[in-house]
């Protein structure tokens, strides 16, 4: 189904309209609004869970889902959601649920292996603007091709984690002993193929486990199996195009494109599943050396992120290669909608007295959290003035004139750091160095130009700064 | 055959007398419990009696409007499923599938009346100047690596940064592979095209600016013309983002070294547009809009040039911004600019330019972690790289890049998104062998 786009009109015209404020809304034209923004459920409305309006809560219903069905992977706390997506380009609406990041094991890895994988999938986290940023999910992999086997590393996967399983295993004998252990903590069964499909379907089915088809770059029989596998009664459904090492780039370019085009845009249902992606894909080739390996899956898991995957199957584990992919998808799943900047202000950091520093930033988010974070950790006592950049970092915003000597003047004027210290030196970022004639004039404050990274102003303080220089 | 009618309310004769006396019954904690209804509908001769099933589900909807009413008298929600409007002969259940339903995948039918203009960097011999490659970007009609729809008719080009001062700041796994050239610009540029695979030299003259060294115009004319020596692929020339030297520079170069088509890096807002404009314009040389993550000033800007400058002549660099410090800005800005170019947005159809560079203005591409983050050799350039290709998916013609390693991958990445490889056999990535076993 195509993803509509919504007028709160369209919406407010099919509500109730008794404005009973019982969703918390002012009226039913505010809560219209907050469904056109997906920032509300219908549930909230009780008057349209009247038999009266049965018709209309149907209706509205089908106006408001998404066109790539939400499909929730494991219970209760530890579930996680992919897909629930609406848009192709993120800046026709926003991106809603993250793809999730699967770390691969298989049955036939030593212990250490094993429990050495799971441990970083625990507890691997990094904090990125006020967030946590970590992994998702554990895709315990059948290569043995035996069921004790499976069934074994599937009881050790369920006791070293919390996380979501994800089940692979192709033949379903094997697959039901993996599910004998695990199926009410509902894992993602992969898969289902054109040779087993009907056996998979039956598990999901008595299991009530979602399940993945998968056609290794084969659209029409991926297609197939998704539709096959809905008549047959599944709801939650994962499609696998499979992924084809670097080399194949384009084809998997065009898979994914394709397969979200047709999910948004299609009137004909059929691919509106989470899609899965598995830059592992990139171990499948011998290369000289892993770590060049491990940067191809990097490499592709950035472009599976850019272009469409709600989920995606890693086996590289090393930092550098795990930091690029959970902030690029932190950064494209971010709602555009929502500007990422923070109030400009006068922050006072610790317990300043009128001969601390005054430093300036931007209000940029990530600017303004580095800056803020570096200061507090060094515990140094402070002012810091957040200059309104229209949400631009320092660089940005000295080059596209949204900080200038003007903005900057007045900021310390507005305020009224003047009233809190004694000298008149304000340390501005290494990157606006360019403007700190001007600051000085406009501002009649002496300029000192602090690092180019905030990571130095601890250093910069100790060793340079100087309330009244000469 | 006719069954017994059965009827087991177990409820006391007793009870239901007490309840006989009252007008309203209030019930607590009342839970009803149907385990399992039997129904026979076989008609006399067996099969469906399509009348008795009329009927059954006529009284089953009775049966759920008193439900219903009985849940409201009782303080509860009442059942969400609509009302049959209509009773209608219930359909057989659906049977399961037995063999797989045959589909076929739409390939999007996508239609763009746009197209992005062409624009040529360099100049060969035959063409007026002495490079050994022009290369022509842009020209796309559809997103970018749509391929399914249309290949890309030109290739994208990556350009390696040169600085004319040795002490500009980089970052250590940069550093490493320049430490023998800094002091010489021409040696610089030579390295990034013999060793590193530069397809153009972006030359920033940092030294112009007033707060550095304040260079006049003519040493900066100097330094070009040493690196238009040493190299032979077309050149860019970088302004130190000061609007009045900047153009004087500019204005130096254009009238001493003719002919070679160089891409002026850039032309801004506050610039003077016309006399810029005039100065492209005039030596043939082409020009990089310069904006701050805006699709409206980007607009603005590519208008007041038309005045003076050939559409051709013309790229639009919209800002980078690095992975984890506002890519998805930048990506964005791109993305929505090219997809109005492509619907026919007359002012917006340029090839796109990158300064990826700037990806390492993120503090992890070359910051001390953690060691669980290191090596910073592998961080930084995987940060320019991914930095680079998600541009590169929104559209971008021209890249302005540093790390060797970084330029390596995007030019791979390049070349399989060009190639369209298909694989012989598909990879089964679930039985991929990696890993103790």
């Amino acid at each position: 189904m195509p993803a509509k786009e919504l007028s709160p009109i369209e919406i407010y015209k099919m509500l109730p309209g008794t404005n009973c404020k019982e969703c918390g809304e002012t009226n039913c034209m505010a809560f219209a609004a907050k469904l056109v923004n997906r920032e509300a459920t219908l549930e909230e409305c009780k008057p349209l869970l009247e038999p009266d309006f049965a018709d209309a809560y149907a209706n509205l219903w089908a106006l408001l889902k998404p066109a790539v069905k939400a499909v929730e992977i494991g219970v209760e706390e530890n579930a996680i959601t992919i897909g629930g997506e609406y848009v192709l380009y993120r800046h026709e609406f926003t991106y809603f649920h993250q793809p999730a990041i699967a770390v691969d094991v298989t049955d036939e890895m030593s212990d250490e292996e094993f429990n050495t994988r799971i441990h970083v999938l625990n507890d691997f986290t990094y904090n990125y603007i006020g967030m946590d940023l970590t992994l998702d999910i554990l895709s315990v992999r059948c290569t043995s091709g035996d069921s004790a086997v499976f069934a074994e590393a599937i009881q050790k996967a369920d006791e070293l984690t919390r996380k979501p399983l994800m089940l692979i295993a192709h033949d379903p004998v094997v697959m039901e002993a993996g599910l004998k252990i695990v199926a009410e903590k509902r894992p993602l069964m992969h898969g289902a193929t054109k040779e087993n499909w009907k056996e998979m379907a039956e598990l999901s089915l008595q299991y009530s486990c979602p399940l993945v088809a998968y056609a290794s770059n084969d659209l029409d029989t991926l297609k197939s199996l998704a539709l096959t596998l809905r008549e047959y009664g599944i709801e939650d459904i994962v499609i696998d195009p499979g992924t084809q090492p670097t080399a194949y780039m384009e084809k998997n370019i065009n898979n994914y494109t394709i397969l979200r085009w047709d999910a948004i845009n299609e009137e004909e249902e059929g691919l509106g599943y989470p899609i899965m992606g598995s830059p592992m894909a990139a171990w499948a080739v011998e290369e000289e050396d892993p770590v060049l390996n491990e940067w191809n899956e990097a490499v592709l898991a950035g472009i599976l992120i850019t272009r469409f995957a709600d989920m995606m199957v890693i086996h590289g584990i090393s930092g550098w290669s795990l930091l690029p992919q959970i902030i690029l998808r932190s950064n494209i799943y971010t709602d555009p909608r929502k500007p990422v900047s923070v109030e400009p202000e006068l922050v006072v950091m610790g317990t300043p007295n009128e001969e601390s520093p005054v430093l300036l930033t931007t209000n940029f988010a990530l600017t303004y959290y580095t800056v803020a974070n570096d200061i507090e950790n060094a515990k140094i006592d402070g002012y810091l003035l957040v200059v309104d950049s229209e949400g631009m970092s320092v660089e940005s915003a000295v080059a596209g004139r949204k900080m200038t000597a003007d903005t900057v003047a007045e900021a310390i004027k507005d305020s009224k750091v003047e009233d809190l210290v004694k000298h008149r030196n304000i340390i501005i970022p290494g990157r606006s160095a360019r403007l700190s004639g001007e600051i000085q004039e406009e501002s009649g404050w002496s300029v000192s130009v602090g690092p180019l990274d905030s990571s130095g102003i601890p250093s910069y303080l100790s060793e340079k700064w100087n309330p009244y220089p000469e | 055959m006719v069954k017994e009618t059965k009827l087991n309310l177990p409820l006391s004769r007793d009870l239901l007398e007490k309840l006989a006396e009252c007008q309203e019954i209030e019930l607590d904690d009342v839970e009803i419990e149907i385990e399992e209804i039997e129904f026979d509908i076989g008609g006399g001769g067996g099969g469906f009696n399509t009348q008795m099933m009329q009927r059954m589900a006529f009284e089953f909807s009775v049966m759920r409007d008193s439900a219903n009413r009985m849940v409201q008298m009782f303080g509860g929600a009442p059942m969400t499923a609509p009302m049959p409007q209509q009773i209608q002969p219930i359909a057989p259940v659906k049977a399961k599938p037995t063999q797989l339903i045959p589909a076929t995948t739409t390939v999007p039918d996508l239609e763009y009346v746009g197209e992005v203009v062409e624009v040529k960097l360099g100049a060969t011999k035959s063409e007026g100047g002495t490079r050994s490659v022009s290369y022509t970007i842009g020209g796309e009609k559809a997103p970018a690596f749509y391929n399914f729809h249309t290949k890309p008719k030109n290739r994208p080009v990556i350009a390696l940064d040169v600085f004319d001062w040795p002490k500009v700041k980089l970052s250590k796994a940069v550093k490493m592979h320049f430490r023998e050239v800094l002091e010489d610009t021409g040696e610089w540029a030579k390295i990034c095209v013999d060793k590193y695979g530069a397809e153009m030299i972006n030359l920033h003259l940092l030294t112009i600016d007033p707060l550095i060294e304040d260079a006049p115009p003519k040493e900066a004319v100097k330094t070009v013309e040493e690196v238009v020596e040493a190299v032979d692929v077309p050149i860019t020339i970088g302004g130190c983002g000061d609007p009045h030297k900047d153009l004087a520079v500019f204005t130096a170069i254009s009238e001493k070294i003719q002919g070679e088509r160089l891409l002026i890096n850039s032309v801004t807002l506050d610039m003077d547009i016309e006399k810029s404009g005039k100065l492209i314009k005039e030596y043939d040389n082409t020009v990089i809009a310069f904006t701050s993550m805006d699709v409206n000033k980007a607009r603005e800007l590519n208008r007041k040039l038309y005045d003076y400058v050939d559409k051709n002549q013309i790229l639009m660099d919209t800002t980078t911004a690095a992975l984890g410090y506002g890519l998805d800005y930048a990506f964005t800005v791109m993305e929505r600019s090219r997809l109005a170019a492509l619907k026919g947005d007359p002012e917006l159809n340029h090839p796109l330019s990158s300064g990826t560079t700037n990806a390492w203005a993120a503090r992890e591409a070359w910051m001390k972690m953690g060691p669980e983050f290191d090596p910073r050799e592998l961080r930084g350039p995987i940060w320019e790289t991914i930095t680079g290709q998600t541009l590169l998916l929104a559209g971008v013609d021209y890249f302005m890049m540093m790390h060797p390693a970084a330029v390596k991958a995007l030019k791979e990445m390049i070349d399989n998104l060009m190639n369209g490889a298909n694989p012989t056999e598909p990879t089964d990535w679930v039985s991929i062998k990696v890993g103790g076993s």
